[in-house]
């Protein structure tokens, strides 16, 4: 590696202070889970992760993650579009308004869209009668997870319809294409990765959600407890090292993701950056 | 003129004015009903409904609740865990993106990453990891007891909290927009005598100021309004551990709604405030870049 003399100075003091910050407060605490869960012996540990109740709570978690990701990434991708390309009153209010979930604490949106949903509540008043039951329902789970992750879908698809290039649009149409056949044939290749980036974005975010979820979940063991939720109960109870294993199934899960995500963006980056 | 100056500033016009890259009208306001019916039932309606409970037993209910002690005491420590985690992670930010967008080191890649790392942990994991630390049974659980320090269930451990929650907001705002900038201006000022603060503070700074402003206004957003993390770490002790998220859930399930809702509707008005100088900061900003690109190619 070639180095060049640095003309800069303070490369040391900067990159110490955010070692020491980033071990401190991040990498240390994140390696507690670590080291507290291995205290226990693997069939253990997976009689308390595998166990009925926590195990409902997974697939709780991730089906109405998934169900709540592919929603945002349809009305995301259509939000976006419509944004990018139309002009209609209210835009620029709607464009800062995109980004509420990100701002509002996650506890305010809880219990507003529970007050929404409830049988008495402003949507869920007209959803009784249709005996659709939303609050305090596996259903509610998947409205809040929607709400929390309709920002990263608009957000990552917006920048790269915004660069889009017309031209390929305009060839297509001189050769005598159909606006659909355009759109997804030349429009929507090159959105895909940053389509599929947003997903897994709003999907990782929505699998560690707590907040926004447990006033609208209801709680009920094994129908509508998610995840985060058993590592509160076992704290609850006291029993740190099942809360622990949890927690590390979870932190695993993050991992992964984070991995897939890295290599979505990368690819995102690559297609763009090709197409421009 | 006016009317010319207002189509150029929207850029959708570029594609709306061409027949190759527009759709029929009746799609296009198809697809803006859709998606705006959308926007309104997931975003709009919960923004209003804050508002709307907050007010259902009117005004005097709502003020009476949040002058009562413990929301006062809640809003007190919000402001103290925002007003430590926000300074702490405004220097840790500037320093992180000082050294990956300045200089060239091995694993800058996997740094950066590292950093990313707090926004994809659960924030209940985040609040655990404190409690497996510092609380009663953890690592330096006993020696905080024989030295009577409480860090758990108390104002350190809420703090603490934050910190990790908020860790990134400065820093990924920052190294992107320092790396894109790159580094012959500050060289040039050290080159001509400046040392490193000087050229810092004036070379460095004003050219990241709205960046900065950005990290700063999201880091303090998520700060006042971290739930989950705070909820492990706190003890929900009236008026000593709670923040305003706390106390927004304990009065919701004591069924005070009104009073719950009152309390939410300050940090709903946090939520609009941060949006509106957010998209202010953006106008800013974007100017500021359309006027140098414009610069440049005259």
């Amino acid at each position: 590696m070639a180095r060049t003399t640095r003309v800069l100075p303070g490369f040391g003091l900067a990159l110490g202070l955010t070692l020491t910050w980033l071990s401190l407060i991040v990498l240390l605490p994140l390696a507690s889970v670590f080291l507290k869960a291995s205290s226990l012996s693997l069939p253990e540990f997976w009689s308390v992760v595998s166990a009925p109740r926590v195990a409902a709570s997974y697939r709780l978690s991730f089906g109405m993650s998934f169900a709540a990701a592919s929603i945002n990434a349809v009305f995301g991708l259509m939000l976006a579009w419509c944004l990018v390309r139309y002009r209609f009153p209210g835009k620029r209010v709607v464009d800062a308004l995109v980004d509420l979930p990100f701002a509002l604490p996650t506890a305010v949106a809880g219990i507003s869209l529970t007050a929404l949903y409830a049988k008495n509540g402003w949507i869920g008043q007209y959803l009784e009668p249709l005996g659709i039951q939303i609050a305090f329902k596996p259903l509610g789970v998947m409205v809040a997870l929607v709400f929390i992750g309709l920002p990263f879908v608009v957000r990552t698809v917006q920048p790269v319809l915004e660069d889009l290039d017309t031209e390929h649009e305009e060839a297509a149409a001189s050769l005598g294409a159909g606006r659909w056949q355009t759109f997804r044939h030349i429009i929507l290749p090159v959105l895909l990765p940053a389509l599929l980036t947003g997903f897994a974005l709003a999907f990782a975010r929505a699998v560690g959600e707590y907040g926004s979820v447990i006033f609208i979940a209801g709680n009920i063991p094994m129908v509508s407890e998610i995840t985060p939720l058993m590592i509160i109960t076992k704290l609850e109870q006291y029993d740190y090292v099942g809360a622990t294993a949890v927690a590390e199934v979870m932190l695993l899960i993050s991992f992964a993701l984070l991995f897939v995500i890295n290599g979505l963006q990368a690819w995102a980056a690559k297609r763009t950056g090709r197409d421009r | 003129m006016a009317s010319t100056r207002q189509i150029s500033a929207d850029p959708s016009a570029r594609f709306e004015t061409h027949a190759a890259t527009r759709e029929a009208p009746w799609v296009k306001w198809t697809l803006i009903v859709l998606a705006l019916s959308f926007f309104a039932l997931f975003l709009l309606m919960p923004l209003a409904a804050v508002f709307a409970e907050a007010l259902r037993k009117g005004w005097s209910t709502y003020f009476a609740a949040l002058v009562e002690p413990d929301a006062l005491a809640a809003i007190r420590l919000t402001l103290i865990a925002a007003g430590i985690a926000v300074p702490l992670n405004l220097i840790f930010g500037v320093a992180a993106a000082w050294a990956i967008a300045k200089f060239t080191f091995r694993g800058k890649h996997f740094l950066i990453t590292l950093i990313d790392l707090p926004f994809s942990v659960s924030p209940v994991v985040a609040g655990l990891v404190f409690v497996l630390m510092f609380g009663a049974h953890g690592w330096f659980g006993p020696w905080l007891g024989e030295n009577d320090i409480k860090i758990i269930f108390a104002v350190p451990g809420i703090v603490l909290a934050t910190v990790f929650v908020t860790f990134p907001f400065v820093a990924r705002e920052l190294i992107p927009l320092m790396q894109a900038q790159g580094r012959e201006e500050e060289e040039a000022a050290i080159v001509l005598g400046a040392n490193g603060w000087r050229t810092f503070w004036h070379v460095t700074l004003p050219n990241i100021r709205w960046g900065l402003l950005y990290g700063i206004i999201l880091c303090n957003a998520r700060a006042m309004g971290e739930f989950g993390a705070v909820s492990v770490v706190s003890g929900h002790i009236r008026g000593e551990t709670n923040t305003m998220p706390l106390q927004v859930e304990i009065l919701y399930n004591e069924y005070q709604f009104a009073a719950a809702f009152a309390v939410a509707s300050l940090l709903a008005l946090l939520a609009l405030a941060t949006l509106g100088v957010k998209a202010w900061v953006e106008r800013r900003a974007g100017g500021a870049r359309r006027a140098a690109r414009d610069g440049a190619s005259s």
